[in-house]
């Protein structure tokens, strides 16, 4: 197995024994963990760092005049600037912690939709959403008349492109936010162009980027888009700890989200002035740990490096779709031309919690339900899929373990 | 894939009986005639059912479903059906009471002898009680039957 996995420019087995949990039994089946889309393994690296920081060098943030908090302020800040430096984003202060993706995208909905949106304008989402990317612009629409719009895609799971423009048509989209890859279909979408057709038609353009940070080398600068948010919990960080990068002058015109400590320039009972962007949007004490971990989950990926992670993931992805064809009864969900390691399936005759627990019986991790994807669940007609996912750690031979796991679940349901 | 393939780490929660059920349930059809309906819906994994009851006094008499969702939650409502026809109103309750305790523990301490016998046609779905998030598919059909009980149209669930 490691033939294969090093043809891809990647030391699968090296990888691996970064990773300790991986390292172990489930129900007496060595483990095969294909949920990483959900939540990614730590490397001891981040557990590392996050122990240290505890051990020796631990106290609260930007206020601290004494020797520990001005070293804990140093490294928490030193994982902002990892981050612009893996987004190349032009300023660190464009670098604004949340908590994950879904406050990211809550911020957003708040500060800009409420605060620089104009009631009668419209939010453009796609049909391929997580929740995390349709509730809080309902949210929006109902306290703040904001519309939302829907753009459609098609059977293969690809955003429709001439449904896109004409929802964009009447120039009346303030804003159209949107997955840079899809947590179901796995489908990438076209950011370039997305992009381009938003801002001829006056639109700004959020990308949810919470699965395409694992999949994609990530420059906004270069994607030319204004907003784009990723959890750090996906690309082997903690949990806890997310990413908003905004442009500068568009941060700068959003009024904050949380009040509180550290967000603050001054504070009378008459009235208060807010910090400087992005403390501005980081109210009361930050996930401090989790930004250490967070960081050094960044340094981690950048040694091995995105061209060998995508490498491998695109080896692995091209084996899976192999290997399940060759699943009798089993449909794959969505046929994008372009797509990441994440693998949406429904087999005839077993119902996907069904198959997950049978296949779990089996030592092999996956995910079943609608994925917080309902609504495009009911676009294919489906209550539920099991989904398969794979991270920097996955082997070509757990891919074979999954088909021979789900060749067996099928013979068992025969 | 060969022949001798035992299965013997797939069965302890998908036992025969539960496959057999899951596969081809016996009272998995509407009523045409009935007294009381309900149904039940688990959002979290899109599993529905909904049970009709026809009374005969104060007893149940027949009972059929229909259900969207795993062999679990169609095999739990199927053995339900065939488990409840005929008791007493009051004792299915009682009966729902242990049979969720089987399903979230493995078993039933506190359960009276009287409900022995029900509980034994039930026990092939108390492996459920090893994976959390699946105890609600074998309870779902149940707490659908004990709304239309109470005649009301929606289970209130856990």
């Amino acid at each position: 197995m490691n033939a294969i996995d090093k043809s891809a420019g990647l030391d699968v087995a090296r990888i691996r024994a970064d990773f300790p949990i991986l390292d172990q039994k489930i129900r007496g089946k060595t483990l095969v963990f294909l949920d990483s889309a959900a939540s990614a393994q730590k490397p001891r690296a981040v557990i590392d760092a996050m122990r240290i920081a505890m051990e020796t060098q631990y106290a609260n943030v930007h206020r601290g005049l004494h020797w520990m908090s001005e070293r804990t302020t140093e490294a928490y800040e030193a994982a902002r600037d990892a981050v612009a430096a893996l987004m190349n984003a032009k300023d660190r202060a464009e670098i604004v912690f949340t908590r994950n993706s879904t406050e990211a995208i809550n911020l957003l909905a708040h500060s800009y939709g409420r605060g620089v949106m104009k009631r009668g304008q419209a939010v453009l989402i796609s049909g391929m959403e997580h929740h995390s990317n349709i509730v809080p612009w309902q949210m929006l629409r109902d306290s703040h008349g904001i519309e939302l719009r829907v753009a459609d895609i098609t059977d293969q799971g690809e955003l429709d492109m001439a449904d896109f423009e004409a929802k964009l048509a009447d120039g009346r989209v303030g804003l159209v936010a949107i997955t840079h890859m899809s947590n179901v279909l796995g489908t990438v979408t076209p950011a370039e162009r997305i992009v381009a057709l938003a801002h001829a038609h006056g639109a700004k353009v959020m990308f949810d980027g919470s699965q395409a940070i694992v999949h994609r080398k990530i420059d906004v600068q270069a994607l030319g888009c204004d907003f784009y948010c990723w959890t750090g919990h996906k690309l082997y960080g903690p949990t806890g700890i997310g990413v908003l990068w905004g442009r500068r002058e568009l941060l700068e015109r959003m009024p904050p989200f949380l009040g509180g400590g550290d967000m603050i320039s001054s504070v009378t009972y008459e009235q208060s002035t807010w910090a400087a962007v992005p403390h501005k949007f980081e109210a009361g004490t930050p996930a401090i740990l989790e930004g250490i971990g967070l960081k050094a989950a960044i340094d981690y990926v950048q040694a091995i490096g995105y061209d060998a992670m995508v490498a491998h993931e695109a080896s692995l992805t091209e084996h899976a779709l192999a290997r399940l064809a060759s699943v009798p009864g089993l449909t794959i969900l969505g046929q994008a031309q372009e797509r990441g390691g994440v693998i949406a399936f429904a087999m005839e005759k077993a119902h996907a919690h069904d198959v997950a627990t049978l296949l779990d019986r089996q030592g092999i991790a996956v995910r079943a339900g609608h994925h917080c994807a309902e609504p495009l669940m009911r676009r294919y007609n489906l209550d539920s899929t099991a989904r398969a996912s794979f991270g920097v750690y996955t082997t070509h031979a757990e891919v074979d373990a999954l088909a021979a796991g789900l060749l067996r679940v099928r013979e068992f349901f025969a | 894939m060969t022949p001798s393939d035992s299965f013997d780490d797939l069965r302890d929660l998908y036992q025969e009986v539960i496959l057999d059920h899951g596969r081809k349930p016996r009272f998995a059809q509407r009523l045409e005639t009935f007294d009381s309906t309900a149904k039940g819906d688990n959002p979290m994994c899109g599993d529905r059912v909904q049970v009709w009851v026809k009374f005969d006094g104060d007893s149940i008499g027949r009972v059929g479903f229909e259900a969207r969702g795993c062999a679990i939650s169609v095999a739990s409502a199927d053995l339900m059906a065939e488990t409840v026809q005929g008791r007493a109103k009051a004792d299915t309750k009682a009966l729902f009471e242990a049979f969720r305790e089987m399903a979230r523990t493995g078993t039933c301490p506190s359960c009276d002898a009287a409900l022995a016998e029900p509980l034994e046609r039930l026990a092939p779905l108390s492996g459920v009680h090893e994976y959390p998030s699946r105890v609600k598919c074998a309870t779902l059909p149940w707490h659908a039957l004990v709304a239309a009980l109470d005649g009301s149209k929606e289970a209130s669930s856990e």
